[in-house]
């Protein structure tokens, strides 16, 4: 098991031990313990699906992914990733640069709201579209007229899975950008820069990497939404069925292997997204680290700094 | 490239930061503005390079009226009290950045920051990143950025403020054979009045929005006009002391006045240099006691404790201190050279005499 740690302890190790730390057992029981419960709830639960999914032979598993049904839910969930993400970039963008460099009336109220689809049921958000939109909700009249459709189609999945991953970009870039200051967007403008110019030149590689880590998020959650989409994709197969949504038909069906075949792709995109998370954290925390061997030769000078200031 | 501010006033909510402010910066110039911390000297700073809109006056460069033309077109070099270098960008890219705005050829760019790394002694470290600098080499980035297009006037807010002593007395002499060689208008705010006194060619007093004073160095230290002033640039003595038979005085301590009324109190203002020293305790017409010694390199300043409770700060050259043989509460004797009345409003009557003792003449 992945928990298990084979190391031997010496004399050596107790000697060596700080009054603040706990004792030895103490640590292995507590470090066996964490260890147990990822492996039971989060490893073991991923390979089964992998298990599952390949329990009736590689053939099986190709077919149940070439299904024209299955291409049609990759499909459509691509489709909805390209839309929201993109979208939810430039929002977030926008929302987190007017919080973190302009006061205005109604700041709080907008940060606020940028949380609000965190803090609301997906289920919940869904149905707010379909009373909105649905044929008995208060634009459905006028949406048939016009001979639109939102609810029930790629429309209304979209939407709704906009509105889920609202938050993931702006609050990834809020702190970021409060750090940075706008001293380096105002020294741009200083040199002749427009706010374009400073925008593409200064502002986006000061946020790329926080940027990118919230199109990262974002796009795994617009993949993966179940609540919202379920209740406004009216579930029609081979048209309005999302990745999971697929998985959850297939596996009421009682075609298990198929869904897990299905599931093992979604797992695939969170192992890959936790990939590049991990990488992402990895060069952030590289870069602090190197920021911070040059800053502390700063700090030093700056405190040699006040006594001659006070004369 | 002269700088003219009419009647400048801006506000923030219930502030009044600058209020009425009028001053001509003329062309090649080095200017300060120094003042208490919120004094208004950096909004004012600020408005000059159109980052701030002035709320009410006229800003003028060069005669043209720009108090609508934007902070891109004003053709102003602006250094930011923390730098702000392009975290991203390498120094040569920081040096080049307004030039590629302003669509240099790739040659022209390439020649003119080769130029400027040469000028400012960056050779070598082009292909360095900001944080990978020193403070000071962060500051000549700084600055040489905000030249290299060749602006008509140069801003810096608090240069020398995030640098270390030694370093920033090293810079404070660079820039002044810097503004020597480009003679660019310069315009600089501190809150250190020795830094605007040792690089300044002119000083703007600023206090609490308003201006107090303009003038070289040499004028705001010894015509000031004002009590603020006065206590800002340098140190100074001030005793508030009533008035008998023409003269302001307390125990042996008497200052003549003319024009003053008995048992009028006035306020008298005097230098630390002004006031001469004896270990003689009858050598000069009043007594003190030698409270404290600080030493400040070549000067020492010295604190009197008359028998009236008094405390009066003097100024000695570390020479005339040995040759005096002082030494802590011992008694002395002391004479005022030279003092001023201040005003009751804070205004000085320009009065200004000395005390001379019979029967002695000048130094100790």
């Amino acid at each position: 098991m992945a928990g298990t740690i084979r190391r031997k302890i010496t004399p050596g190790d107790v000697r060596s031990q700080r009054g603040t730390e706990e004792s030895v057992w103490v640590r292995w029981l507590l470090i066996g313990a964490g260890g147990v419960v990822a492996s039971v709830f989060l490893i073991l639960p991923l390979v089964n699906v992998f298990w599952q999914a390949f329990s009736k032979g590689g053939a099986a598993y190709l077919s149940a992914i070439s299904h024209p049904d299955t291409w049609a839910a990759i499909k459509l969930t691509l489709l909805v990733a390209v839309v929201t993400v993109p979208l939810n970039s430039v929002f977030g963008v926008a929302a987190a640069w007017c919080i973190a460099k302009f006061e205005f009336p109604g700041k709080a109220l907008l940060t606020t709201l940028i949380d609000l689809p965190f803090s609301v049921s997906p289920v919940v958000a869904g149905l707010m579209f379909v009373v909105l939109f649905g044929l008995q909700g208060y634009w459905g009249r006028w949406l048939q007229d016009h001979n639109l459709r939102v609810i029930f189609s790629a429309t209304g999945i979209t939407l709704a899975t906009v509105f889920i991953t609202f938050p993931f970009v702006a609050r990834e870039l809020i702190p970021v950008m409060k750090a940075n200051g706008s001293d380096q967007e105002q020294a741009a403008l200083t040199l002749g820069a427009s706010g374009w110019q400073t925008f593409w030149r200064v502002t986006l590689p000061n946020i790329k990497w926080g940027l990118l880590y919230g199109v990262i998020l974002c796009n795994a959650r617009a993949m993966g939404e179940f609540g919202a989409v379920s209740v406004v994709s009216g579930h029609i197969t081979g048209r309005t069925d999302t990745l999971p949504l697929r998985v959850d038909k297939l596996y009421n069906e009682y075609n298990g292997a198929a869904a897990f075949a299905v599931a093992s792709l979604l797992a695939l995109l969170a192992l890959v997204t936790l990939g590049l998370k991990t990488a992402l954290e990895w060069r952030t925390a590289a870069l602090q680290d190197r920021a911070q061997a040059v800053g502390s030769d700063a700090d030093k000078s700056e405190a040699d700094n006040h006594p001659s200031n006070a004369t | 490239m002269s700088i003219e501010l009419r009647q400048i006033s801006k506000r923030f909510g219930d502030v009044l930061a600058v209020d009425d402010v009028s001053f001509t910066v003329a062309e090649g110039e080095l200017v300060a503005l120094l003042g208490p911390s919120g004094g208004g000297k950096t909004t004012v700073l600020r408005m000059i390079a159109g980052l701030e809109m002035p709320g009410g006056g006229d800003l003028l460069i060069r005669g043209q009226r720009v108090n609508d033309v934007p902070v891109q077109q004003r053709n102003i070099g602006f250094v930011f009290q923390g730098y702000a270098l392009f975290r991203t960008m390498d120094v040569f890219s920081n040096i080049a950045f307004g030039l590629s705005i302003r669509k240099w050829s790739k040659s022209d760019i390439a020649a003119r920051v080769e130029e400027l790394v040469g000028i400012f002694g960056l050779e070598g470290l082009e292909r360095r990143l900001p944080h990978q600098l020193s403070g000071g080499q962060r500051q000549r980035v700084a600055i040489a950025r905000a030249l290299a297009s060749k602006p008509g006037v140069l801003l810096l807010d608090e240069p020398f403020a995030a640098v270390d002593a030694k370093i920033r007395q090293e810079l404070r002499e660079w820039l002044v054979r810097l503004h020597h060689e480009l003679s660019v208008t310069t315009v600089f705010v501190t809150h250190d009045q020795e830094e605007a006194m040792e690089v300044a060619n002119r000083i703007v007093i600023f206090s609490r929005g308003r201006l107090e004073q303009i003038g070289t160095p040499r004028e705001v230290y010894e015509q000031p006009v004002n009590e603020f002033v006065a206590r800002f640039i340098g140190v100074m003595n001030v005793l508030e002391l009533k008035v008998q038979d023409g003269a302001a005085r307390l125990g042996e301590l008497s200052f003549p006045v003319h024009g003053a009324v008995d048992g009028q109190t006035l306020r008298i203002g005097f230098r630390p240099y002004a006031v001469k020293v004896s270990p003689l305790p009858r050598e000069y017409p009043c007594r003190a006691l030698l409270k404290h010694v600080f030493f400040l390199g070549v000067m020492l300043r010295i604190e009197l404790e008359t028998p009236d409770g008094l405390v009066i700060r003097a100024r000695i050259s570390k020479e005339d201190f040995a040759r005096l043989n002082l030494v802590e509460d011992q008694p002395v004797s002391f004479y005022i050279r030279e003092y001023r009345v201040l005003g009751g409003d804070g205004a000085f009557t320009g009065q200004s005499s000395a005390i001379v003792p019979p029967g002695f003449g000048e130094g100790i």
